[in-house]
């Protein structure tokens, strides 16, 4: 039995009854059970890391969603909800929706007639051994920091809510996932995505439900945030970004719409591995075209779980939420205002499902973060860099070995991500660094058959070098600001946007220009890979419910129509 | 027919799940009808609606998903 001063700090927000109790630690039986119990099916490879390439287009679009809500998203995205207001939805909307659509209906079709078991595997076919090893090992050295932090925000909520212990929250958590995604693979990780996706849609859809009602629906809501915060503009989305300085987040339109829409989004839902992967399990090319764009009306519809409990407690919470960076002693920090939300309607059993909810969020990201982090590691370093020739038995091995690893490596740098001020600033520069030019590099190796195999090696390593090197000077000195994102009041979040951008042009740049002096590859070398030497499937036959642009079409214009309700 | 086309469907642990739980949540609602916890809103009883919800999305799942309806 644990001491229960080992699991209880002094102060915390609320006490878990009996009930709550029961619900949490048989959510915990379950998806163990269901790790134990997906393990005989995990025998192959391509069932270890691919999910035998059987996932309907329903389980690759939820899990697909699901790796993508871990505790960073939500309780991140609902602090940066009361910090910026609305804008914070565009990370849903136009930060999402074109890049998933665009993934479905232009990219998917390459990954998948290629067979190829994950983006440094394409970047290996495409451009050959350079460009997919720095690829990987950039993609695994990320995807273990984003898995560190994720549960470095759970465990702080937990500390602050429940007054459990950093340590034993960190590391119960992170053991679940190790076994339960070691014992089954990819099977394992898609079908508790697939649990934790309704688990965090019924733990959280109460707070906007009983914070409406509360503020007597979305009228009453911003009445009560102008009253609250007076001559600040929480709850539109594009009217105040006409200039840096007339909205909570210091950007300008055009970081949201080329900085967020054209690059950030479009090299995180096409390029990360984390996500792709999901779709990479599809059983069919009409499946993984259809996933991500049944997981995009899924996402557009996030913002309701995460980001209006943040304008709700803008409206109703009676204290002010400062920033990690500000805090003293008895204050909230942004990123406690769900679980603070949750604290304020949610009594004994809806608690317990509400905790239960984050952190399944958390085990969602962070299982996401581990099954990509093995299949890069085994597949795209291990293999064609260690041992070359090994029967597939040593490979699924290895997958289960760096999972356990993979997980003790997190714990470290969850440790890490303490040391940092704020964590959302050090997960968007991380992605600046490595998403951004890969898409670049991805894109024109998928569009333009003449780049060469030194040219997108040359377009990526530029590419992030030059992210880094941005960001290293805008935090040295401020002047630097003005020059890489145009104005001397973009904030941090404006800040990434336009490192993204920069980034991703010098990465193009760069590719452009080594292409036009170097060899192109023989076109028999690219067939499968690159547009105009691969014949995809049509579907003219299909009728229009079942033809994915069909879909896909209804999808952006949901997203207008979204767009004009919130302008 | 191979081995995984006798997989449980993913849909019948979300139902088990939902239905224990809307099972705990309604009934842990209906205990504290009289007096209800120190919360926002407490009134409204939001454990007992939520708990039905919970409870019948769960039983919905378990009856179509059942893994003995796919043998059959």
């Amino acid at each position: 039995m644990i001491p229960a001063f080992v699991l209880l700090d002094t102060q915390h927000l609320v006490r878990l009854s009996s009930v709550d109790l029961v619900i949490i630690v048989l959510y915990f039986v379950l998806v163990l059970a269901i790790g134990f119990y997906l393990k005989r099916f995990a025998k192959t490879g391509e069932d270890f890391f691919l999910a035998g390439r059987e996932m309907t287009a329903w389980v690759a679009g939820l899990a697909f969603v699901s790796a993508n809500l871990g505790s960073l998203e939500l309780l991140g995205w609902a602090g940066s909800a009361y910090q910026y207001g609305i804008l914070a939805a565009h990370w849903y909307w136009i930060g999402a929706i074109p890049a998933m659509i665009f993934l479905g209906l232009v990219m998917m079709p390459f990954y998948y007639i290629s067979k190829t078991h994950s983006v440094p595997g394409y970047l290996q076919l495409r451009y050959g051994s350079a460009a997919s090893a720095l690829s990987a090992i950039t993609f695994a050295i990320m995807t273990i920091l984003m898995s560190g932090v994720n549960m470095y925000a759970m465990a702080v909520v937990m500390k602050v809510v429940l007054g459990w212990n950093l340590n034993f929250s960190i590391i119960v958590s992170s053991v679940t996932v190790a076994v339960y995604v070691a014992a089954g693979g990819l099977f394992s990780a898609i079908f508790n995505e697939v649990l934790q996706f309704f688990l965090i849609w019924f733990g959280a859809l109460l707070i906007p439900i009983l914070g409406l009602y509360e503020t007597g629906g979305w009228k009453g809501m911003v009445a009560r945030i102008q009253q609250n915060f007076p001559g600040q503009d929480y709850t539109h989305a594009w009217r105040g970004l006409g200039h840096f300085q007339t909205n909570p987040m210091g950007i300008h339109w055009t970081g949201i719409v080329f900085g967020l829409g054209a690059v950030q989004a479009m090299g995180y839902w096409t390029t990360d591995f984390l996500v792709v992967q999901r779709v990479l399990s599809s059983k069919d090319i009409r499946s993984a075209k259809m996933a991500p764009i049944i997981g995009s009306f899924f996402k557009m519809a996030v913002p309701l779980i995460v980001i209006l409990p943040g304008l709700l407690g803008l409206a109703v919470l009676p204290m002010h939420l400062v920033p990690a960076s500000d805090a003293h002693a008895g204050d909230f920090t942004y990123n406690e205002v769900l679980p603070l939300m949750l604290a304020r309607y949610c009594g004994p059993g809806l608690l317990g499902l509400g905790i239960t909810a984050l952190v399944a969020g958390f085990m969602a990201g962070m299982a996401g973060n581990v099954s990509a982090f093995a299949t890069v590691w085994t597949y795209d370093i291990y293999r064609p860099f260690i041992t070359k020739t090994a029967p597939d038995k040593h490979y699924v091995s290895m997958g289960r070995w760096c999972t356990l690893i993979g997980v003790g490596i997190s714990i470290g740098t969850a440790y890490l991500a303490m040391r940092f001020a704020s964590i959302m600033d050090y997960v968007q520069a991380l992605f600046g660094f490595f998403i951004a030019p890969l898409f670049g590099t991805v894109l024109l190796g998928m569009l333009w058959k003449r780049v060469s195999k030194a040219a997108g090696f040359w377009g990526l390593l530029c590419g992030t070098v030059s992210s880094v090197g941005m960001f290293t000077l805008m935090k040295l000195d401020h002047r630097w600001v003005e020059v890489f994102a145009l104005s001397p009041d973009a904030k941090g979040l404006a800040q990434d946007m336009y490192q993204a951008l920069w980034s991703c042009v010098t990465c193009t740049v760069v590719t452009v220009l080594v292409t036009l002096v170097t060899k192109p590859r023989p076109d028999y070398e690219l067939r499968g890979l690159v547009y105009s030497l691969t014949d995809v499937a049509k579907e003219e036959h299909a009728s229009l419910f079942h033809k994915p642009v069909f879909w896909g079409m209804v999808s952006l214009g949901v997203l207008l129509v979204l767009q004009f309700i919130f302008w | 027919m191979s081995a995984k086309d006798h997989i449980i469907p993913v849909w019948f642990f979300v139902g088990v799940l939902f239905l224990i739980y809307g099972v705990l949540i309604l009934g842990s609602g209906l205990a504290e009808w009289s007096h209800p916890p120190d919360t926002v809103l407490a009134e409204l009883h939001a454990p007992v609606w939520w708990g039905g919800v919970l409870l019948l999305t769960g039983l919905l799942y378990c009856i179509f998903y059942a893994p003995w309806r796919n043998r059959a």
